[in-house]
């Protein structure tokens, strides 16, 4: 069924009936030609363009879990292209572009909001790198101006500008930056591969991954073998786990990142802010709640939830931007595990098994990258080059050199 | 969560710096492979379950500390010193 103003008003006027299941619920067969493991906004979005941009349709999706119940339906939903290296600035700028264009691909509501997105400086040095930042994204195409302490004072009038110790000097913004639902990006690529052909398996843990003589020749999972000649991990936060059954050892640590809700309020911060002289972001849903997040925990974690020191450090932070906080109660926090890599960056790229693909490495940025990320993929698996705009998310550049280290951190995942 | 410092005692785990995995074993560095480099820098075991962690007291004795922890629910079942009794600069 196509959603459209029309079916709408028939299906109000039928008093809401006739709606179908968004996507079917099918057995797996014995075989495909591509298996997707993973069943997030990645995994989705690779199989709906694989389907919908390379024709190839005998493709399913395995999710341990249910479609969505991962980080995509974790995440605080920023999404922007706001990246200073040259390996990352034209991939994200693709992914923006998508969004731009995702609800008319999708025929979904994903509920793209370009509502912008400012990161506050607080400093001269500060200042400079963000000025930076904003010209090389200026010179590959995507748009940014840097604000004065006045400029954020008329967007965000609340903020506290007479902190002595983290002065708010003024920001970079992305207006094309901005927020879209989460778990309606996981359903609307979900749908659009369902529709194509693309069996969507939940509740099938992949347990094992079959290779011969170097060979991917499918997977066991826990609904019964299932043969293919490629097989894709698109696992984020158990990447090393599923990496391992092929015998792959990764740049990867798992880490957890926290997020938090806020009680529903009347509109009160337009946009998406971050906050430079600690680690503090912060937005508004469209149902009144204040999203906002900070540090990832800091060590491994297997676990999905997180420890309060965290929480004290995120309120702190957030209370040096804006004191009014403090009369908002917190409704909800809860947390995600993410893969962290070694340079802070993803990677999307073949194994030295054949047939076996890897898209890991996401941190805390993935949300942003779903469209690109699976097209980038699908790309790969079915010309078996990479997509121009990822030909810098190797494997092989931890080996090699070819590092993309945004924040220069070194090899460090939770510093980045 | 709370981490028992052998010289210090129970303390906040906010007092102690993460480094990561504790058994890399560095290769000699002008004899070193790259590929053998390229593992000790980057690549991860990463398991979900029992990990062997550098952690280093920071706002405390600072001293550095094995800590072997349980990633899926942070259940702590050692912590000894980084280096063994006895071979510590000074002893
Ligand atoms: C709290 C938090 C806030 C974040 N905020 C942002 C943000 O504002 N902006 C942004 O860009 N990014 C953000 N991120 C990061 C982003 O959510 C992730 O990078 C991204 O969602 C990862 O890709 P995914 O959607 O495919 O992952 P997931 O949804 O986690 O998908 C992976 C799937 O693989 C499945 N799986 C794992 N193992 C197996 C197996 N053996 N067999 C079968 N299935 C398996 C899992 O069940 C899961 O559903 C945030 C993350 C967190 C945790
Ligand atoms: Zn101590």
């Amino acid at each position: 069924m196509r959603y459209s103003v029309f079916s709408l008003v028939s299906q109000a006027l039928r008093g809401h009936q006739g709606w179908q299941p968004a996507w079917r619920n099918p057995e797996p067969k014995r075989e495909y030609s591509v298996l997707i493991i993973g069943g997030g906004g990645h995994g989705l979005a690779t199989a709906h363009y694989l389907a919908s941009r390379y024709g190839i349709t005998d493709v399913a999706v395995l999710e341990k879990g249910y479609l969505g119940s991962g980080n995509i339906g974790r995440n605080t939903t920023i999404i922007r292209s706001n990246y200073l290296l040259p390996g990352n600035t034209p991939f994200y700028e693709l992914s923006m572009q998508l969004w731009e264009g995702l609800e008319k691909d999708l025929n979904y509501n994903a509920m793209v909001s370009q509502r912008g997105v400012l990161n506050l400086y607080h400093s001269d040095a500060q200042r400079d790198a963000y000025a930076r930042r904003g010209n090389a994204m200026r010179l590959a195409g995507v748009d940014s101006e840097l604000l004065d302490r006045e400029g954020v004072r008329q967007m965000h009038p609340y903020f506290d500008y007479d902190n002595a110790r983290f002065p708010i000097q003024g920001g970079l913004l992305q207006r094309r930056g901005g927020t879209a639902r989460h778990d309606a990006v996981a359903w609307g690529y979900a749908r659009a591969a369902d529709q194509r052909g693309v069996d969507l398996i939940q509740h099938c843990e992949v347990t094992g991954i079959t290779v011969e003589n170097g060979r991917v020749t499918g997977v066991e999972t826990t609904r019964g073998p299932i043969r293919a000649a490629k097989v894709a991990m698109v696992v984020a936060g158990s990447s090393s786990q599923v990496a391992a059954m092929a015998g792959l050892r990764l740049p990867i640590e798992s880490h957890v990142l926290q997020a938090f809700v806020s009680e529903g309020l009347k509109p009160l911060i337009d946009g998406v802010v971050t906050f430079g002289a600690g680690h503090f972001y912060i937005s508004q849903s469209d149902k009144g709640g204040l999203v906002f997040g900070g540090d990832i925990d800091g060590y491994n974690s297997y676990a999905q939830r997180g420890n309060l020191p965290v929480i004290e450090d995120v309120m702190e932070a957030g209370m040096g931007l804006w004191p009014g906080l403090g009369r908002i109660r917190m409704l909800r926090h809860w947390g995600g595990v993410m893969d962290m890599s070694m340079d802070g960056s993803p990677i999307i790229d073949t194994t030295p098994v054949e047939g076996l693909y890897l898209n890991a490495g996401w941190c805390y940025g993935g949300f942003k990258a779903t469209p690109a990320s699976g097209l980038c993929l699908a790309h790969l698996i079915a010309t078996g080059a990479p997509h121009p705009v990822a030909a810098a998310y190797r494997l092989d550049r931890f080996a090699t050199g070819h590092l993309i280290d945004e924040k220069g951190a070194g090899a460090q995942p939770n510093l980045h | 969560m709370l981490i028992s410092c052998p010289h210090c005692g129970a303390r906040d785990s906010q007092e102690f710096a993460y480094l990561g995995a504790a058994d890399l074993q560095r290769p000699d560095g002008l004899e070193a492979s790259l590929a053998a480099m390229t593992d000790y820098v980057y690549l991860r075991e990463n398991p979900a379950g029992r990990l062997r962690e550098l952690w280093y007291h920071r706002g405390g004795c600072g001293r550095w500390l094995v800590v072997t922890r349980d990633t899926r629910n942070h259940r702590i079942e050692a912590v000894e010193p980084a280096r063994p009794k006895g071979t510590e600069a000074g002893a």
